[in-house]
């Protein structure tokens, strides 16, 4: 197949090329436009994917929409709604206790993190166990604690000898919610520790060495010295568990389905079993308890991105 | 490249071929054992009687059906699907998504005579509007699953009347044995409790009424079922930590002896008996009379087929759901799932759970579908969350009946 080789590109003259080049508007302007032309395919996925689903959910909030009939236009009646609706503020407090509950696996991420930061025979692998519940999907981490909450299941004979026997922590409407976030914590404390192990790693020996000359040990080495080297990882881990508590839906629907009688649900959950759970027709209304969870990420990520810019700031 | 093109034609010809009229596109959730062998039958069987139709099946996930069935009928519907019978079907009736079959219940013409003659009783719960929306091929009834041999040796017969399904719930909670065993995390099952006090204490009107928003859930009438769920609640006659439980986990207590009644439906025999129970220890009994005189209605939900009103192929499909309605399919495919045929001409499997529940069914009153399949999809859900707060805290009563009266304001706008 020889007929590229007489392609009359490559033949063209070099004089001509470049006085075409030379007077193109293309090359006037290639500098400011290459980075943009670079933006395009990622910035076409975000419009349609990030940026219009939000406007269009905001849109659905207002009307009154089973999904399949014709849509009604209500005004803002779905959110005066949310405003009487026990279930709402339920799921409101679940989502506050999710995110200060799960800031724990910040300092016991870091703990283990320490811990596991020697150097003796075999501790790859024990680190590597310590990695496992990260590495487990969630789906199954809430199917296996959900057995071993079973009352009938691993802790019953603990639970006898507490004076408990037969409590089913997930059928408790006061408990219940106590009962997922441990288990959402579990994995979680690992990524923490992963996090914070990386850190470990990057700490700088001189400055260790320089505190201990002067007299630095134990817990005021450790609080000087080595915490203000961890800040990023601090950042990062303390970034990664808020998502992770506001985003904490799979949990609560494998191991109790928001029940018992909604006072597991979380707002994230909430939206999903009035809008598009087997019952769930209502699309207004779940996008309404959608634009009120995106209100409050919102609130948290304009204070991630500030601190961002902040610190980039000061680093340039 | 001429090869190519070819192979291309080829393939487009056959893609398209397989989208012509004589191809009938099926779409269910029939992924549990028995259902799937039944229908593979009726569709090999369909297709022995009509070579010239080919069927073609789209099997969901059971669960994941319930939130396809929204996306598949608006953007590419199938010929025939399955549903449920009632207010379940309502939403995509009312969104003009399924098709009005009404002239194959009114045409004597068709292959089999006379469809209503044989499935008269099924009629009502096919109807939206005066029209019929679809073909009941299958129904099963509810009642009292019960263990034969803990009532024996605590000296307890069958009960009839409220007072005697109390005293021998006493006799058991008194004996050690956990009455009534129940599993509610999935919630629907406090509705099947739910459905049978409304259904004895009110009767089948005042029920139907109720789920069609007609009467308010603070009426003194609500709240005399809710007396009558007070006395086996209150005195802890129901599992404990149902909330926790999904209904197949409530059923290791009676297989263990734990527990000795479980408020069912028909579907639960095979996993008794997988269980180890055996037709000797395994009993049925209808729910007792609690109001005397009412007329005894029973709960018996019925599966059935259904057109897009979107569907290609309408007239094959058609043929498909009066195929589906014949006696001898119907008692065919039963036989299989082990449950009731609907067409009164089919014969009943030699099992005593299905001629107890053929037998109650026959001399039924009338038949409610389902809490869930009666009234709307949203009242449904919160009144049975409703019903799961009350077993756990029968005090909360009069905040919940309010708290569903908000909802029922809502919904029946």
């Amino acid at each position: 197949m020889g007929w590229f080789s007489t392609t009359p590109f490559l033949n063209v003259p070099d004089s001509t090329q470049i006085t075409y080049r030379k007077s193109s508007w293309w090359k006037l302007n290639q500098q400011r436009l290459t980075p943009w032309i670079f933006l395009f395919p990622g910035l076409l996925l975000f419009l349609v994917y990030v940026i219009w689903p939000i406007f269009n959910s905001l849109y659905i909030s207002l009307l009154q929409w089973d999904g399949l009939s014709p849509a009604i236009y209500v005004g803002l009646s779905n959110y005066i709604e949310l405003l009487d609706d026990e279930y709402f503020y339920i799921s409101l407090m679940n989502n506050l206790k999710w995110l200060i509950l799960f800031m724990l696996a910040v300092p016991i991420g870091l703990g283990l993190a320490i811990f596991l930061n020697q150097t003796i025979f075999g501790i790859r692998l024990i680190k590597s166990l310590f990695f496992f519940p990260f590495v487990i999907s969630q789906v199954v981490i809430g199917i296996i604690f959900s057995w071993f909450y079973n009352p009938r299941g691993v802790i019953g004979p603990f639970l006898d000898k507490l004076g408990l026997s037969n409590y089913a922590i997930l059928a408790d409407e006061n408990f219940a919610t106590y009962g997922i976030i441990f288990a959402g914590i579990y994995p979680q404390i690992a990524y923490c520790m992963i996090l914070y192990l990386t850190g470990l790693n990057n700490l700088n020996t001189d400055q260790i060495e320089a505190g201990r000359m002067d007299g630095a040990k134990g817990f005021s080495l450790f609080k000087n010295i080595i915490l203000p080297q961890l800040k990023p990882a601090t950042f990062l881990a303390i970034v990664v568990t808020v998502i992770g508590s506001l985003r904490s839906f799979d949990m609560v629907a494998i191991m109790t389905q928001g029940g018992p009688y909604g006072s597991t649900n979380v707002l994230a959950y909430y939206m999903f079993e009035t809008a598009l759970s087997e019952y769930g027709y209502r699309m207004g209304y779940g996008s309404a308890i959608a634009a009120v969870l995106f209100t409050i990420m919102m609130f948290y990520i304009l204070f991630f991105i500030y601190r961002m810019y902040q610190s980039e700031k000061k680093g340039l | 490249m001429k090869k190519i093109i070819a192979t291309l034609i080829a393939i487009l010809a056959m893609g398209f071929s397989s989208s012509f009229a004589g191809t009938l596109v099926i779409n269910t959730d029939l992924t549990d054992p028995a259902p799937k062998a039944a229908f593979e039958w009726a569709f090999n069987k369909f297709q022995e009687e009509n070579p010239d139709v080919t069927i073609e099946v789209n099997n969901f996930d059971h669960e994941g059906y319930k939130q396809a069935i929204r996306n598949f009928l608006t953007t590419s519907p199938p010929d025939v699907f399955n549903w449920y019978a009632g207010n379940r079907m309502l939403p995509f009736v009312r969104a003009g998504l399924v098709e009005d079959v009404s002239d194959i219940w009114s045409d004597t013409g068709w292959v089999d005579g006379n469809l209503t003659e044989g499935m008269s009783h099924a009629k009502k719960p096919m109807t939206i509007g005066g029209k019929q929306w679809g073909i009941p091929y299958t129904y099963y009834q509810w009642g009292v699953y019960y263990r034969k041999d803990i009532f024996e040796a605590n000296g307890i017969s069958v009960p009839t009347t409220w007072d005697e399904f109390v005293a021998a719930c006493a006799t058991l909670k008194a004996a050690g044995v956990t009455p009534i065993t129940i599993g509610s995390k999935y919630l629907w099952t406090t509705a099947g409790v739910f459905d049978y006090l409304n259904l004895r204490t009110n009767g089948y009107e005042f029920h139907m009424a109720l789920t069609k928003g007609e009467i308010p859930y603070t009426d003194p009438r609500v709240h005399a079922v809710f007396d009558k769920w007070d006395e086996l609640v209150k005195p802890g006659y129901f599992l404990e930590n149902h909330a926790s439980l999904a209904w197949q986990e409530a059923i290791p207590p009676m297989i263990n002896g734990e527990a000795a009644m479980y408020v069912m439906g028909n579907f639960s025999v095979a996993l008794f008996k997988e269980g180890g129970l055996t037709n000797d220890n395994l009993g049925f009994f209808q729910f007792p009379e609690i109001t005397p005189g009412i007329p005894m209605a029973e709960e018996a939900p019925t599966d059935t087929m259904h057109i897009a009103s979107g569907a290609k192929n309408k007239t094959d499909a058609k043929r498909f759901l009066i195929f589906l309605s014949r006696a001898d399919v119907q008692e065919e495919m039963n036989k299989t799932l082990g449950q009731l045929p609907v067409n009164s001409g089919s014969k009943v499997d030699p099992d005593p759970f299905l001629e107890a529940g053929l037998n109650m069914l026959n001399n039924a009153y009338a038949m409610a579908q389902f809490y869930d399949r009666d009234a709307p999809a949203e009242m449904a859900s919160e009144g049975m969350k409703g019903f799961q707060e009350y077993m756990v805290n029968p005090d909360r009563r009069d905040k919940i009946l309010e708290r569903l009266e908000k909802v029922r304001q809502r919904v029946y706008k």
